[in-house]
């Protein structure tokens, strides 16, 4: 029987089916098409593209900005959240608000500001280059670009979680004598470790195929600072479909492992990450 | 440490709870040093930076019809695929938690797919799709409707991106919401259509303030997954963002700047005018 909170077999089909056409149309399409495009010509055209010497050297750069930036990234997102949840401190909003302040801001702005900081017109510009010392136009602008859009990952998923927990067992084994480095080893990280891989994922997401804020600060001098987002827009304005599409299938399998792991995370320790991720 | 525990236990002075754990000082010390070098400092160029043109130059630089049109494209089309997805946001959330149907756990991890692939795949994707010969734009072309190279590509563009932001922020709460409210409406003869608008949507309205907001503040400085389908035509399908670079291009450092300020302040201040709305329906409630 039905009751009077379910709507009607015709509305539950017609908004299934819109459900399904619209994500259908406007998600799957797009995917597929990148690995659409980059088998047209065979298996072969798109493995060539991606042994060329250029999209090499972009694999290793975005491994590389990767490697740097999401680590960091890390272990600020902890220390933030141990700061933010673990202490009753005056300023604590405006610390929270300022750390997520990244993801209103806008790429291409994100890699402007370090532009107007390291620049040649920049602040430091001068004085960087009297010493020939390279920022942007280099891997450390885009490691710092890199570094600015994936900023709140980590934190933002730590900081909701060990507020949650509360700080009994930390105090406890304090004040059984552990010291605070082996209280954080022993007692947080074990409660912490599938909220903290959660936001690592996303934040090395992210960092991997960031775009905007990199396509600033590189400088595209190709074989040296152009990461995997930035050879794929290389290769496509040079009309090198097949070859594009072949680099921008590697992001978009980084894109799938991404989703599958996180969906894996949700489903199986939907209690040990953060309460906003509960439904 | 005694510096500190003198502050701690003076009453008056405190401005933290004193607390057996160690590290404040370190977690803390390292969590403001980072913000700062990462975003603080170099945010601050951006607010610095275009008063080097004095007042009228930044009034000028930001006025120029080039500008103004790349301006009134970026916060237009994230206004209008805002609205967009608050529409079929809602309608993708309502089913995807009221409804079961086959592959609906495929249907509800693909939503996040814009939040995971990179911008210019997605871009590049889009464009592909769209142009003139392609899966969706061959036969929108066949009817009269160009969509990539002209503003409605951007407003396409502008819709992928944004969609998983009302969905994700609706699900939750449409989850925890308890049918005893519906029941009852229904129950004093309401029909299900009165429920809705009465009951749920209420109910739903600062989640879908808040997710709606979230979704037009990614769309305004969206670059990536919205320059290749844009065509980037001066005038016409250029966005604020582009017109960023292009200053940089020319060296124009302080004009970029002015551009990129004048985008900052102007969705700091939407989001705020949202936020305040989010709570006007939050306090309704």
């Amino acid at each position: 029987m039905r009751r009077p909170t379910d709507d009607s077999l015709f509305t539950r089909a017609a908004l299934i089916a819109v459900t399904v056409g619209y994500v259908g149309l406007f998600l799957l399409l797009p995917l597929l098409i990148v690995f659409f495009s980059a088998l047209e010509q065979g298996i072969s055209a798109a493995f060539a593209a991606l042994k060329d010497a250029d999209a090499q050297s972009a694999i290793h750069l975005t491994l590389i900005t990767a490697a740097i930036a999401v680590p960091l990234n890390a272990i600020f997102g902890i220390c933030a959240a141990w700061a933010v949840a673990k202490y009753d401190f005056r300023g604590k909003s405006i610390l929270t608000a300022l750390i997520d302040l990244p993801f209103s801001v806008s790429p291409v702005i994100a890699g402007l500001i370090y532009v107007l900081v390291f620049g040649m017109q920049g602040w430091l510009g001068p004085w960087l280059r009297d010493h020939d010392i390279k920022i942007v136009f280099a891997l450390p602008g885009i490691v710092l670009a890199t570094m600015f859009v994936t900023f709140p990952f980590v934190a933002r998923e730590l900081i909701p979680l060990m507020a949650d927990q509360g700080r009994d067992e930390e105090e406890a084994a304090v004040t059984l004598g552990a010291s605070g480095f082996q209280t954080f080893l022993r007692v947080t990280l074990p409660n912490i470790k599938w909220g903290l891989l959660y936001g690592v994922l996303l934040c090395n997401a992210r960092a991997m195929g960031e775009f905007g804020a990199v396509s600033v600060v590189s400088g595209h001098i190709r074989g040296l600072t152009d990461t995997m987002p930035l050879h794929v827009e290389v290769l496509y304005n040079d009309y090198q479909y097949v070859a594009a599409f072949a680099v921008a299938s590697l992001l978009a399998l980084l894109a799938i492992v991404t989703l599958i792991l996180k969906s894996l995370l949700e489903w199986r320790y939907a209690d040990e990450i953060a309460a906003v991720h509960r439904h | 440490m005694s510096m500190s525990s003198a502050v701690a236990s003076s009453p008056r002075l405190r401005w933290r709870n004193p607390s057996v754990l160690p590290g404040f000082g370190l977690t803390l010390g390292f969590t403001l040093f980072y913000l700062s070098v990462v975003v603080l400092i170099p945010l601050t160029a951006l607010l610095l930076r275009p008063w080097t043109l004095g007042w009228d130059g930044v009034v000028s630089a930001v006025t120029e019809p080039r500008v103004l049109n790349a301006l009134k494209l970026s916060f237009g089309g994230a206004a209008i695929a805002a609205i967009v997805n608050a529409v079929f946001g809602l309608l993708l959330a309502w089913t995807l938690v009221r409804y079961e149907f086959p592959l609906k756990r495929f249907v509800d991890a693909l939503i996040d797919l814009p939040f995971a692939l990179p911008t210019a795949v997605a871009g590049i994707a889009l464009s592909a799709l769209y142009a003139g010969n392609g899966w969706v734009g061959g036969p929108l072309s066949a009817l009269g409707i160009k969509v990539a190279y002209t503003p409605l590509g951007v407003i396409v563009a502008l819709i992928f991106i944004g969609l998983p932001f009302v969905v994700r922020t609706l699900e939750p709460v449409l989850a925890d919401m308890s049918l005893d409210a519906e029941e009852a409406a229904s129950t004093l003869g309401a029909t299900r259509f009165q429920t809705l608008r009465r009951v749920v949507l209420p109910a739903l309205a600062p989640a879908l303030v808040t997710g709606t907001t979230l979704a037009f503040a990614r769309a305004v400085g969206e670059y990536g997954s919205v320059i290749f389908i844009a065509g980037n035509l001066p005038m016409k399908s250029e966005i604020a963002p582009l017109l960023i670079i292009i200053k940089l291009q020319q060296y124009d450092y302080a004009g970029a700047a002015a551009i990129g300020l004048v985008m900052l302040l102007a969705s700091f201040l939407i989001i705020l005018t949202l936020n305040l709305l989010q709570s006007v329906f939050a306090a309704r409630r």
